[in-house]
């Protein structure tokens, strides 16, 4: 593929704009935010023609905007933001990924490093028994078609219903772990067979878990509200989303999108990118399943939080109360969502197209816990595997630019294919022990799959929307145990 | 993408020192794996398919004398992809049926199909026999068996088939196809 030759003008150091001229049929202009060094690798990889090809979705608003963790996706880049008019604007599944609400949940302790350390390896085994994970692997729950329906409706409420968590969870989880408007009739038989068997598993592919140590904190006042408190406390992290369930609606509903492309006569530079209009059958129909399909991903993070919770209490012989096992918050990175916006001193009523992309609501928003109002939306923003993940806020500033949105992780910078033939699973698995990290994963050579260097490096994509203003960092953790799926 | 034919022996040339720059500046969507599988074809070596290497995911490259046979191979790659191919025995078949609006769309909702009995019920296939092929639509019989954690391997847990990028055009000769998938 030959490297992107368009123009990018520069706006301030860590924002980059695609003209709308640059091809006709862009409605509105692209918007980058991004490091002048990490240009390079965006434009040999085309993505600002993906940023470019979103512009094309009728009814866009302000930007196609991308996050600083940019990479070529199918249709949308991964790290897109695109919002559309609710009105007469247009929603693509493509705009949300196959894994919908792949996300992230961070669990805290009353734990310090020292405690932990010398049971690491107990612990990481425990939790590789006690969540399922791998491939085919299948959920220690059995749902029935009944219980699937409900599952589907009431996302992590569900899971807490069935004694896996507590309220506090959910008040702690974007939407309360719930999407409205979720119609399990409008799943296929066809997801209902692959997601029911997978309830309540971690799966493969770039999913994991990580127990954590705080590395550092960047501002205490944020950090004490989030319940992060210390330099050496240790937090969990939970990144999966809805499994193959999640891949079959999107699966089934872009077959319907395809067909309303032309029954609406829409003109989209790449198939992928198919859409219907909001209001339209289509479109209320895909926003019926894909709100299934987010609640299943968060009954899922609910019941892999419980086990996690459980798998801490046997191996230090302490319930999770009394370890302090809280969560700290719940985000989907690949969404979209009905939410109002403010464009030009007007209330516009938009759908946020979030694809690998964390909201990022400031403090004083209604839509976040009211234990965070006064500090903002906590941003998790995990890091590849063995390196380190951070902590932020949403801020105003994401409100009046990026639809409150703000980047999701480190984005890859090698293929999988490139990543094996060059790394060896068992050195990446040496290497990680050499730093004091305990890997455990159902397959070595697959590990280099997500080795540090198949990734950008997850300080620089949060340094940019830091400086950009869209989100404020707060605290950094880095792992010391990591179970990958 | 991939313009460049280079085969196997460039993925050797990828020395495991190579500076991060290096290896993904040869990896970069630019050169194709071309794997061992191939079929004699009266005396000939006739690829039936390469795997594409793309940053975030992975996509197939089949060819067909006719397109029966390149999304017979379409597949085969699916499955070499999923796991060994050699390790899959014919031990049931299934009868399948996709419709679709037009041909592009076929090969995507077939290899979806496919995709679909591996992660919904487990079964690997190792072959294809594609028949009563419109521009619509098509039947076919494939043969595999249950997945047996003690005997398979899963290289890579495919999940769907994209459109993105989706290409099938006649060649000298022939038929090739191109899809991109989310694994």
């Amino acid at each position: 593929m030959a490297r992107w030759q368009g123009q990018l003008v520069k706006i301030d150091d860590y924002r980059w704009k695609i003209p709308e001229d640059y091809k006709a049929g862009m409605r509105v202009p692209g918007l980058i935010y991004a490091s002048e060094r990490m240009l390079d690798s965006m434009r040999e990889e085309q993505t600002p023609e993906q940023v470019a090809n979103v512009a094309f979705l009728p009814g866009i608003l302000g930007y196609s905007l991308a996050m600083p963790d940019i990479h070529w996706g199918y249709g949308f880049p991964i790290g897109g933001v695109a919002a559309t008019k609710v009105k007469d604007g247009v929603v693509s599944p493509g705009g949300v990924g196959y894994d919908i609400n792949c996300g992230v949940r961070l669990l805290r302790t009353s734990l310090g490093e020292a405690e932990v350390r010398p049971k690491i390896n107990e612990l990481v085994n425990d939790l590789f028994l006690n969540v399922p994970s791998g491939l085919g692997s299948e959920g220690k729950i059995k749902v029935n078609q009944k219980e699937m329906d409900r599952l589907m409706v009431e996302g992590a409420r569900w899971a807490v219903r069935r004694g896996l968590g507590s309220e506090e969870d959910l008040d702690v989880t974007e939407e309360g772990g719930c999407l409205g408007g979720a119609n399990p009739g409008k799943i296929s038989d066809r997801a209902r067979k692959r997601g029911t068997p997978q309830a309540g598993t971690l799966g493969s592919g770039n999913h994991f878990l990580e127990v954590q140590v705080v590395k550092e904190i960047f501002d205490s006042h944020i950090a004490d509200a989030l319940g992060i408190t210390e330099i050496g406390q240790v937090l969990v992290l939970i990144h999966t989303g809805s499994r193959g369930f999640g891949h079959q609606v999107c699966t089934d509903h872009l077959r319907v999108m395809e067909q309303a492309v032309s029954k609406y006569g829409i003109n989209l530079p790449d198939r992928q990118l198919a859409c219907a209009p909001i209001e339209s059958p289509e479109g209320q129909d895909y926003l019926a399943a894909m709100a299934c399909a987010a609640n299943y991903a968060w009954a899922n993070r609910q019941c892999i939080a419980h086990w996690i919770r459980d798998s801490f209490s046997r191996v230090l012989g302490k319930s999770p109360e009394k370890l302090g096992m809280r969560q700290v918050y719940d985000v989907a990175h690949n969404i979209a969502k009905i939410e109002e916006h403010t464009i030009d001193g007007h209330k516009v009523k938009v759908c946020v197209h979030r694809k690998g992309a964390t909201r990022s609501f400031p403090a004083g928003h209604k839509d976040i816990p009211e234990r965070y109002r006064e500090v903002g939306q906590p941003v998790l923003v995990p890091g590849d595997m063995g390196r380190r993940s951070f902590v932020a806020v949403g801020t105003q500033k994401a409100m009046l630019e990026s639809f409150g949105s703000t980047c999701h992780g480190a984005g890859r910078v090698l293929s999988r294919g490139a990543a094996k033939r060059s790394i060896k699973g068992a050195d990446v698995i040496r290497q990680l022990e050499g730093r004091g990290i305990i890997v455990k994963t159902r397959s070595v050579s697959d590990l280099a799959e997500e080795a540090s260097q198949a990734y950008k490096d997850v300080t620089e994509v949060i340094d940019v929307v830091h400086q950009a203003g869209i989100s404020r960092k707060v605290a950094m953790a880095v792992p010391m145990g990591v179970i990958k799926g | 993408m991939a313009r460049r034919q280079d085969t196997i022996s460039t993925v050797l040339r990828v020395d495991c020192s190579s500076s991060l720059r290096e290896v993904q500046r040869k990896s970069n969507h630019k050169w194709r794996c071309r794997r061992r599988f191939c079929i004699i074809c009266i005396g000939v070596m006739k690829d039936t398919f390469e795997i594409l290497d793309h940053t975030a995911d992975i996509g197939i490259i089949a060819y067909g004398a006719d397109i029966k046979e390149l999304f017979s191979n379409a597949a085969l790659a699916l499955f070499s992809l999923i796991t060994e191919l050699e390790s899959v025995q014919e031990k049931l078949h299934l009868d399948l049926a996709v419709d679709s609006e037009d041909r592009d769309s076929l090969l995507v909702d077939w290899l979806n199909e496919l995709i679909y009995f591996f992660d919904a019920k487990h079964i690997l296939f190792n072959r294809f026999d594609v028949r009563d092929l419109t521009y619509k639509s098509l039947k076919a019989t494939c043969y595999g068996e249950g997945f047996d954690p003690n005997k398979h391997k899963i290289k890579v847990a495919a999940k769907a088939a994209t459109y993105h990028m989706v290409k099938l055009e006649k060649k000298s000769g022939g038929y090739r196809a191109q899809v991109i998938l989310d694994i």
